[in-house]
């Protein structure tokens, strides 16, 4: 769908930083002990003695014994020992480097899984400052970020390859991450842990603003849903109250109250619809409300029987919530 | 030998018993299924029909019976019946029914409402979505088939399976005045 970086080999935060380096020390070493390993059976092919029928079998080595099998085995044990050693601190100084990210100032977010979507809680002392949006982060470039992950039915996985490693979102044991971006762009992450069947349909955006378009972005999230403006607007917000849509849905700012679904309250200043299935069009909006079990077949949301004037409006007036 | 014959007849049925059971329809029907007559009372004229209902459709579908039971916790029925043993609202685990136990009543309940507190869902919840409730509503007193119904919970569990409820012979009671109810 719509882009984004999603690649280990481009870090974009000192954490993934690391990643990649421990990854560029594994490769080449890996490598090379599966080249010399694969030389090495070749060559006893090779070497093997050919024997016939007549030949009487070789059983000199139960007699003499072979200096040279003895020193090439303990050659071998002493490199693979030297090369697992020398793996085995990489990995354990890449750990310490990413436990090393100072956390000062972090923001903190709640990100929970479900089935197959995510839902991100921007934290915050004050609470009529917290705020609630889905499938998509926005972060602050250069400010350390907590996300406390939370599984809400089953083990879900949060990887983002550009930022950091993975964790799990296991239900019940929350437990954090914290990472940082150092550039501004679009990292685009997915569920790490097959989670059921539309487990590939379960990505998550992660949009390193500036921090001045951070607090613009925020501002705006916090605001209530915008008031429709337009008469056809003004009937599709009625109509969502009066279809099925509120009884999972919520706006903020209006009745729809819903608790089991993506907040929609700024639907239409995301990238994304059904967690990265579709772009945010008009016209994906309206094929996806219509019917989303045809691009997401098993998720929650169910068909709609709705008459194309309806569908026109509810779409309008989604397509304010900017 | 005879129960070698026997399992075979035993497997058998139970396999095509099976067929139903798993089927799972993510494509909602594009046209609303029309309920049938919701009959209260039992004296009819003419040849007496018995069968009301599209019992069945989803009674004997293990995916259908679980997303009423996803449902019944989403629409937020536990609000009022609890998990089924009932609160503000009457327990729907017993085999008391104060406006009938037919698919078809049960449909109407939730569509159109009750008098003394039952909202009327009409309109905000897809047609097959009330089916799939319907039919785990009856599950809860054992109406639904046993080996479809569901036999675990997504969360914590508060009460036997609706798979392990003995079916409860339907009582219609008489609507009493709300604040005597549990």
């Amino acid at each position: 769908m719509t882009g984004g970086l999603h690649d280990v080999e481009a870090p974009a935060g000192a954490q993934a930083q690391a990643i990649a380096q421990l990854w560029h020390v594994l490769l080449p070493v890996c490598t090379i002990v599966f080249v010399a390993v694969l030389v090495a059976v070749f060559v006893a092919l090779r070497r093997a003695p050919r024997a016939t029928r007549e030949t009487a079998p070789d059983v000199s080595s139960l007699s003499q014994p072979e200096p040279a099998l003895a020193r090439a085995v303990w050659a071998g044990v002493i490199v693979c020992a030297v090369l697992l050693l020398g793996l085995l601190a990489a990995s354990v100084f890449t750990d310490r480097a990413l436990a090393r990210l100072p956390l000062e100032d972090a923001l903190h977010i709640r990100l929970t899984g479900y089935q197959w979507w995510w839902e991100a809680q921007y934290d915050d002392p004050a609470p009529s400052r917290i705020f609630t949006t889905a499938n998509e982060l926005h972060v602050p470039v250069g400010r350390p970020v907590i996300v406390t992950l939370v599984g809400a039915d089953v083990i879900h996985s949060f990887w983002v390859p550009s930022l950091h490693g993975k964790k799990d979102l296991i239900p019940g044991r929350p437990q954090t991450i914290s990472f940082r971006a150092d550039r501004p762009g679009v990292y685009r992450g997915t569920c790490a842990e097959y989670c059921g069947y539309q487990h590939a349909h379960m990505v998550l955006y992660v949009i390193a603003d500036t921090p001045n378009d951070f607090a613009y972005w925020a501002a705006r999230q916090r605001a209530p849903a915008a008031k429709p403006a337009s008469a056809l607007a003004q009937q599709g917000a009625e109509l969502f109250l009066q279809k099925s849509c509120a009884m999972c849905h919520a706006i903020d700012g209006t009745g729809a109250q819903g608790r089991n679904a993506p907040n929609l309250t700024h639907v239409a200043s995301r990238m994304t619809i059904g967690a990265g299935t579709l772009a945010n069009s008009v016209t994906n909006r309206a094929a996806w409300i219509l019917d989303p079990q045809q691009f997401k077949p098993g998720a929650n949301m169910p068909s709609q029987n709705m008459a194309p004037d309806e569908l026109a409006a509810i779409n309008a007036y989604l397509g304010t919530l900017q | 030998m005879n129960v070698r014959a026997a399992c075979c007849v035993v497997a058998a049925i139970v396999s095509l018993a099976a067929c139903q059971r798993e089927k799972r329809d993510f494509e909602a029907p594009t046209k609303a299924v029309t309920p049938p007559p919701v009959r209260l009372s039992e004296i009819q004229p003419g040849a007496i029909s018995t069968k009301t209902s599209l019992e069945g459709k989803y009674e004997d579908n293990a995916f259908a019976l679980s997303e009423g039971k996803r449902l019944f916790g989403w629409y937020n029925c536990t609000g009022c019946h609890a998990h089924g043993g009932g609160d503000k609202g009457p327990a729907l685990m017993d085999r008391v029914w104060i406006y009938g136990s037919e698919p078809a009543q049960i449909y109407a309940t939730i569509v159109e409402g009750r008098p003394n507190g039952m909202p009327s869902f009409g309109g905000h919840i897809p047609d097959n979505e009330v089916w799939e409730l319907v039919a785990y509503v009856r599950s809860l007193s054992g109406l639904a088939s046993g080996m479809a119904s569901p036999n675990r919970s997504d969360t914590m569990h508060v009460k036997a399976p609706e798979s392990n409820v003995e079916a409860q012979q339907p009582v219609t009671a008489a609507p009493s005045g709300a604040s005597e109810r549990p």
